[in-house]
Formats: structure tokens, sequence, C-alpha cells
């Protein structure tokens, strides 16, 4: 185990990151009461160097911001605060602001409560989240925002939707495959016959967020990130809620997915089997098309390591050993997963083979966890899901490499899905694409 | 303000060179204002996030080939350390070497801490990184959070002297203390002075030459070489010993004015390294200036005019192409300082008309103690171009644009550029520093601007296809009208 409480080589940021949350519900506004730097290197971590994530409609360099100086250090920053966010009202145009505090307020004791009480009565509702860079990394910054806006601006419905779902997977811009993830769990979701409703992505915006309280049930495909916010809906508007550890990848925890959530939901099975065959159906049409390259050329590796976040780890294992018959080395989790969700996790690995032990590290140092992985001896060439950061080791190791997990500053990220059944298509034409070209 | 290697910290630039970042008027009135520092700042009631001085202290000590940062904060103030990994893969890579990681690591600061202190943490992340990577230094970056609860960190690094056997090297670059980003260069340039400088053993024919990721390295060793002098690039993609000796070398030239000034004139005040304090060397004015000052410094007067001679006259005749193809184009520039006043005289060379020029910042002075030379060229050939000052604020800029219409706006820093587009204004971000460098420089630049108005689709389409964040509202204001009045 690793004992550091530094981080070298980061693959998180901290709690203020979830600037980027908000930036994923279409027209809401982040107002920054925080330092100059804040968001030019959280915005260029996990945004335009993530899968070229860039500003989008109002992020990054336009973000509203104090820009905190040595003034306001020494005499307090709440009339700045104020200030900033009386003219982001007028000169921005967008449908909810929300005021993020970084380090310095939280430290100096600005009230950044009561300075945005005092716009309750604007035209635009303007809520906060405290979100100093040291109360944690930004996934647990993202279930603070997400829960800020739950106590702060959600009401509860007038009646409830028995078909609406709410779903709540991985963390926007964080994971650079989030649009494509949300757009294939929803497509999937509405096959089964549910309305699946949708906060985070394009042209979702407010009408998404407005309808989460009416929702028959929350849907979280997460190892741990959002259970904060489930379990607060659950309380708030008594919103019971399914939680699924794990990122489905591929058709075997895909289709084990769909028949938890039909047979949660009530379901007529038929239904959902039905569903289950078409898309398995339509994915071995191409894994038999390509099973001649898979199996009898000399390129597939047997042994796989992941140093990505939870999301990956488990949902890459899952499918690479369940449905591609690959085993794991060392599997490292780098996001920071709190104590009390570690066990589920391991015991998550568990559960793919009988009687094989996935050993599982988690830390925050990813420098560490590379000294670890060199250790590893392996037959023939590895192959490495992790970030960027990976990419020169990889090298070093003579192993093949695939960024998934921030940073991933080494692609392009459209509206790629690694979730699913096309997903698992992906994510195969990716590595394939990183073996095939190695060597030609 | 004489620059001072006995103090751990080197002054903010509000304090040192009277930077501001709020101004509006002709460049005449800035130049005049500026002679005795008369120039006050204005504030702004609204603003945009900015970028800080720990980013450009991190991102440039980042690229040292064998330092490690250490950056004593949360772990947010560290996100850096991804942007200065790939700038330091594309240096690799342009100069075909093996691609390797920055050592960069964060003390990783939480809430216990901020009440605590953590200097525990910091000895043991300085004990375990050296021993995992046994950089040649360790830079220490300060962060708000380590500032403001007053982390001794000098006294840490001073404990454990002993104990590590590279130099541990306090950098104090902490976001909040100065509204100019361009601090963080300074901070990092005292920390290379103070900490990895020695007293010069001998002379040498190298000339220091400060720049970023020195794309035109090939360029400029071809060039010096003509002038026997061999150049030493600073600081990124050098390491520690070459840098050590910076105190050696026959002289100093920067390929920018706001990065160059510190250690330029630190070298000079203090081992008598000539620094060159000419115009930047962008287009050709500009390599001239920087050429004689080179050729001054060196000895080197005759083989720099014969140069300039043989050059000058091997382009005219694509830059008389050029500029007939440019002749009426209008442009605004929005960049850094330095960049911005010798990229308005780059674009007058090429035909462009400039119809508005605005930086990041400004210096009133630089820390030889006189003005900038090219905000004094510009002044000097076009007196009344209308100048402001904004720290990268979009909303003044994208207003400014929209009422100003240019037909090209050319920007320097990221998150610039791009927003231009939206109002289907066709842009230009120089992210190489060596962009417009010199004659070759000036021709390639001349070539892609014209290639940029010649295809203008991506800006028409992205602007039809997209909406600007801005209320209608802000964009019938003066674009100035959240500029407060100077305080007394």
């Amino acid at each position: 185990m690793s004992t550091s409480t530094y981080i070298d080589q980061p693959r998180v940021v901290c709690a203020l990151g979830a600037l980027e949350s908000v930036l994923a519900i279409d027209r809401a506004v982040p107002v920054l009461h925080a330092g100059p730097g804040c968001s030019s290197k959280l915005s260029s971590a996990i945004g335009g160097l993530n899968g070229c994530q860039g500003s989008g409609y109002i992020g990054s360099h336009l973000i509203p911001c104090t820009n905190l100086g040595e003034k306001e250090v020494v005499f307090g920053g709440n009339e700045r605060l104020a200030d900033v966010i009386e003219n982001s009202l007028k000169v921005i145009d967008g449908d909810l602001y929300i005021v993020l505090s970084g380090c310095t307020p939280e430290i100096v004791g600005d009230d950044v409560a009561e300075v945005v009480k005092r716009f309750a009565d604007a035209e635009k509702p303007v809520i906060f989240a405290e979100t100093a860079g040291f109360k944690g990394n930004n996934l647990k910054g993202h279930e603070l925002v997400v829960n800020a806006i739950i106590e702060q601006y959600l009401k509860p419905a007038e009646t409830k939707n028995s078909k609406q779902v709410n779903i709540w997977a991985t963390v926007p811009f964080y994971d650079p495959f989030w649009v494509g993830n949300f757009k294939e769990i929803e497509l999937l979701v509405r096959e089964l016959g549910l309305e699946p409703n949708i906060v985070f992505g394009p042209k979702r915006g407010l009408t998404a967020l407005n309808k989460v309280p009416a929702a028959a049930f929350n849907l979280l495909l997460s190892p741990w990130v959002g259970l904060e916010n489930v379990k607060l809906l659950e309380e708030k508007f008594g919103t019971p809620y399914l939680h699924i550890p794990v990122l489905p990848i591929g058709p075997t925890a895909t289709s084990a997915f769909l028949r938890t959530l039909s047979q949660y939901a009530g379901i007529d099975s038929q239904l959902t089997e039905e569903v289950i065959n078409r898309h398995e159906d339509e994915y071995y049409y191409f894994i038999e098309r390509a099973a001649d390259e898979l199996l009898e050329t000399r390129l597939l590796p047997r042994r796989f390591v992941t140093l990505t976040n939870s999301a990956y780890a488990l949902g890459i294992a899952k499918y690479l050993i369940n449905d591609m018959g690959l085993l794991p080395e060392t599997q490292f989790i780098i996001d920071g997963t709190p104590e009390e969700h570690q066990e589920n996790i391991r015991q998550e690995f568990q559960k793919i083979i009988d009687g094989y032990e996935v050993p599982v590290v988690f830390t925050e140092d990813g420098g560490w966890a590379q000294q670890e992985i060199r250790k590893i001896p392996f037959v023939g060439k590895p192959l490495i899901f992790g970030s960027a950061w990976e990419r020169t080791f990889t090298e070093e190791l003579d192993g093949y490499h695939l960024s998934v997990s921030a940073p991933v500053s080494d692609r392009m990220v459209l509206d790629r899905a690694y979730f699913g059944y096309r997903g698992a298509l992906r994510l195969l034409e990716d590595i394939y694409t990183v073996i095939l070209s190695d060597f030609q | 303000m004489a620059i001072n290697i006995r103090n751990s910290e080197a002054p903010i630039r509000e304090f040192r060179l009277g930077a501001i970042s709020g101004y509006n008027g002709t460049v005449t009135d800035l130049v005049e204002k500026s002679s005795g520092c008369s120039l006050k700042n204005r504030e702004r009631c609204f603003s945009q996030s900015t970028s800080c001085s720990a980013g450009c202290a991190q991102g440039y000590l980042s690229g040292i080939i064998d330092a490690a940062i250490i950056n004593h904060a949360p772990v947010g103030c560290a996100a850096d350390a991804i942007y200065s990994n790939v700038t330091n893969k594309w240096g690799n890579s342009i100069r075909d070497w093996k691609h390797k990681n920055i050592h960069f690591a964060s003390t990783n600061l939480n809430e216990q801490d901020t009440v605590f202190g953590a200097t525990g943490k910091l000895r043991q992340t300085i004990e375990e990184i050296y021993q995992r990577y046994h950089p040649k230094v360790i830079f220490v970056t300060t962060s708000c959070v380590s500032g403001i609860i007053g982390e001794d960190i000098q006294s840490t690094l001073d404990e454990l002297a002993d104990d590590i056997p590279v130099p541990l090297v306090p950098v104090f670059c902490e976001g909040f203390k100065s509204k100019v980003w361009a601090s963080g260069f300074d901070a990092a340039f005292h920390a290379i002075l103070t900490g990895v400088v020695k007293p010069p053993e001998k002379k040498t024919n190298f000339v220091n030459m400060i720049n970023f990721r020195g794309s035109a390295r090939k360029e400029i060793i071809e060039m010096f070489a003509q002038f026997g002098v061999e150049p030493l690039f600073v600081a990124p993609f050098s390491t520690v010993e070459q840098l050590s000796r910076v105190s050696e070398s026959a002289a100093t030239v920067s390929i920018c004015g706001t990065l160059g000034s510190y250690l330029g004139n630190g070298l000079e005040q203090e081992y008598g390294v000539p620094y060159v304090k000419s115009l930047q060397p962008h287009g050709v004015a500009g390599i001239k200036s920087w050429l004689r000052g080179l050729g001054q410094a060196i000895g080197k007067e005759t083989e720099v005019e014969a140069y300039i001679a043989k050059e000058e006259e091997r382009i005219a005749p694509a830059l008389e192409k050029l500029r007939a193809k440019l002749r009426g184009t209008k442009a605004v520039v929005g960049m850094g300082p330095s960049y911005g006043h010798n990229y308005i005289r780059v674009l007058n060379e090429l035909g462009i008309e400039v119809i508005w020029g605005a930086t990041w910042h400004y210096d009133q002075q630089y820390d030889h103690g006189a003005l900038p030379e090219s905000v004094k060229h510009v002044a000097q050939t076009q007196k009344d171009l209308p100048i402001s000052v904004c720290d990268q604020q979009n909303f003044e800029i994208i207003n400014l644009l929209n009422r100003l219409r240019p037909d090209i706006y050319i920007s320097r820093h990221s998150g610039s550029a791009m927003w231009a587009n939206k109002l289907g204004i066709p842009s230009i971000p120089i992210i190489d520093e060596y962009t417009a460098f010199g004659f070759n420089g000036l021709i390639s630049f001349g070539q892609r601007i014209h290639d940029t108005l010649t295809n203008r689709s991506f800006a028409k389409n992205l602007a039809k296809r997209t909406r600007l964040p801005y209320t209608d509202w802000w964009m019938k204001q003066n674009h100035f009208a959240l500029l407060e009045e100077a305080a007394e």
C-alpha cells in the first residue's frame, strides 16, 4: 500500500473542479469566488486537455470570477462577490447562476451564503456551493454542487411520473466520454419503455433539471460518485434509487444491468430479453467478423492493468475478463475513493471470476502506482489503461497504452461512448487501433 | 528598483514595474503617463477568470530537464502539471528527444492542514519525491492557501538541506498577491537566480536565449554561429547544470520583454552579463534592433550588419508580394504587453492596419528602469492608436470586436482567439513564441494571415450556429462601461 498523502502526477483536481459540472448543465453559469488562476488551471486539466473539451458556451476564461487578490484576503471579499454576482446577472446570458467558493474565501471567513441570499429576488435563480479546494477532489466537488442544486433549487413535484427515471452516471468533463455515455444509456433505457431524464449534456438544461423531483426513481451507474446525491433526492423528494455500482461495458455487464433495471422498474421480462437479444446480436456480428484477428494473430495481450478512476477500472476490467477472456494484473484506482466505498469496489472485482483474486489498490499517488507496475513481471506486451501520464511510462515498459481516464490529453473525444454494447465495440476499436498501429 | 537576490522573494510587478491591468486611451497617452510611473490602475466591478502567478512560475520551471516541482497547496493548484506535461512533450518532440514525464507533485493540502499547518507533509513529499526521481533541484512553489495560513516554507527547506543533496528552492508565487500573472515568471527567475545560478568561474561564448519552448532553435543556432556564439536556451529544455552557468555567458537576449526583464537584468546587475534591451526579434525591425543589440554586446557589429543586409535582401521580394495581398486589412491585437506591442509593429510591416491594441497588462518600465522599447516604437509610428489594458477580460474584448469588426483578430494566450470566430471574425492565436521570428517568421506569419483570410468558412459557420454568452444589454454598452475610475 502507498502511505503517501501527496499526489505525484495529478489525475484529479480539487473540489472547485466541479465548475465543469455546472458547465455540463446547458445555460447554467458558474460564478467563482476564487483566485485568478483557479478556472484556467482546472478547466484546462479536466476540460481542454481532457479529450479537447474546451470552453463551450461559458467555460474557462469566460467564467465570471472575483479573482481574489491581496485586498480581499486582508479586508474580506463579500462586497467584491456581491459586485460580481450583480454584474454577472447583467452581462452573462444564463438560466441558473451557481456561485462556487474556493479556498481563499473559506479561510478568510467570507459569508458566501449571506451574499447569495441578497439575490433571492433576482430575475434568475442564484445558488451557491462551498467547494474550497482543500475539501477534497473534483469528484467530491461534483457531489457538493449537485447537492447544492437539490437543496437550494429543486422544488417538490406536484405529481410523479411513474415512467420517468433520472439517470446519473460518470462525472461530466472529468470523464471525457460523459456525453456519449449519457446518450447511449438514454437510448437503451428508452428501449425498455421508460422515460429517461438526464440533466447533463447539450440542450437538456433547466427543463430536465426541473423534472428531477417528478421521477419514479433515480438510476445511478457509478461505483460511488453520486451516491450522496441520490440519497439526498430520496430524503428530500422520497424518490427511491437503483445503484448499479459499475459502468456497464460489453454484453455481460450491460445485459445484467438491463435485467436488474427492468426487474426494479417492473418491466415485462420478455421485452427486456428482446432488447438484450437485439443488441447482443448486433454486438456479436462484429465480434464474429473480427474473431480471426482477435484470436489468430500474436497480437492479443493476455494481461492488462488499469490505472484509472473507479468507473473505468471496474467497467473495463469486467468487460475484458467476462467477454474477452483476458486476465487482470493489479488494478490501481486513483480517484480518491472514500474509504467507506473501497470494500464494495473490492468486492465487485472479486465477483468476476470464481476463485481468481483481482488485486485492487487505492491510491491518488500515480507516480507511486507506476513504480509498482514496473515491478510486475509481464509476459509479453502488457495493455495499460490509464491517462496521458501513462503514455511515456508505457513506452518504457514496451506495452500498449490507451488513455481512458483523466487527463486524456492525447485524444480528441467528441461523442464517443464506452458504455453498453456499442461502447464496448468502440473500446475494442480503440485498443486494436493502438495494437495494429504499434508495428505498422 | 534594483533586483535583490538576497531576498527570498521577488517583489510583484505592480510594485517593481508599476504594472497595471486596467486602462483605456491612446498609446501616446500611455507612454506619456508612464514616465515617472504616474499611470494609475483602474479596477472593474465585474471580472472573468484570468490566470495566476503560480501557473506561470510552475509552467516555466517544470520545463527544466532535471528539476522537480513540489506545489504546497490543495491538489487543484497543481492541475497545470497536465498542461506543463503536454507542452513538455511537444518540446521533446520538436527536438526528436525521447518523451518523458515532468516531475510535478502536490502536497495535497486538506481542510485540517489549513488549520494546523502541514510543513510535515511538505517534508515527506520532498523526501519521497527526491528518492523517487533524484532530480537535480527541487522547486517548492507556494499557493494562496500556504500563503494565507502562513506556512514557513523557508525554514522547512533549511531543515532539510542536510538530508537532501540538491538545492531546495522556494518559489513565492501565491496567486492572490499579484493581478499580473507575469509576476510568476519573475518568481521563477528569482528562484533560478538565487537557487541555481552559480557565480562565474570563466567566460563562455554562450548567449542566454530566454524563451519558452524553443521551436526556432535550429535557426537560432545557425544564425548565432555566424557571430561566433552559441545559444543557451533558458530555461525549459535545459539542465540544471547548464542553467547554473548562465552567469558565464557573453550576453542575454529574450524572445519576450515581459519574460526576460527579471533574469536578463538580474544577470547584468549581479554578474555583468549584458542584457540586450532592444525591440524583440519579431519581424524585420525587431530582429534588426535585437541583433544590433547583441552585436554590440559581443563586439560583432560588422558581422551583424552583413547578416542583416543579406537577409533583408533575400526576403524583400516575398515581403513585397505579401504586402500587396494584405494591404487594406484591418486587425485588432490582444496579447501580453511585449508581444502585443511588438506584433502591432509586425502587422504594420506586412501592410496591415492595426486599429486597436489590447494588452493583458502593461509594465510602465522594465527592471533596468526604462520604458519598454516596443511601446516606445508604437508611440513613434502610430501615435493615435487606441490602446486598452485588460487582463484578458473577454466581455470587453468581444464587445470591442463586435463594434470594430476588424478583418482579423490576432491574439496570444489560450481562451481568446476562438471567441472572435463566434462573431464571424477570423483569428490567429500566437501559440508558438517564434511565430513571427525574424525574417523567415515574418514571411510565414504573413502567409498564415493570408490563408486565414482566404478561407473564412470556419468562423462564418461557427458564428451562424452558436450564440455568445453575453446579454443584448451588455453588447450595447460601451466596452469599458464596467471599468471603474482610478483610485486617487
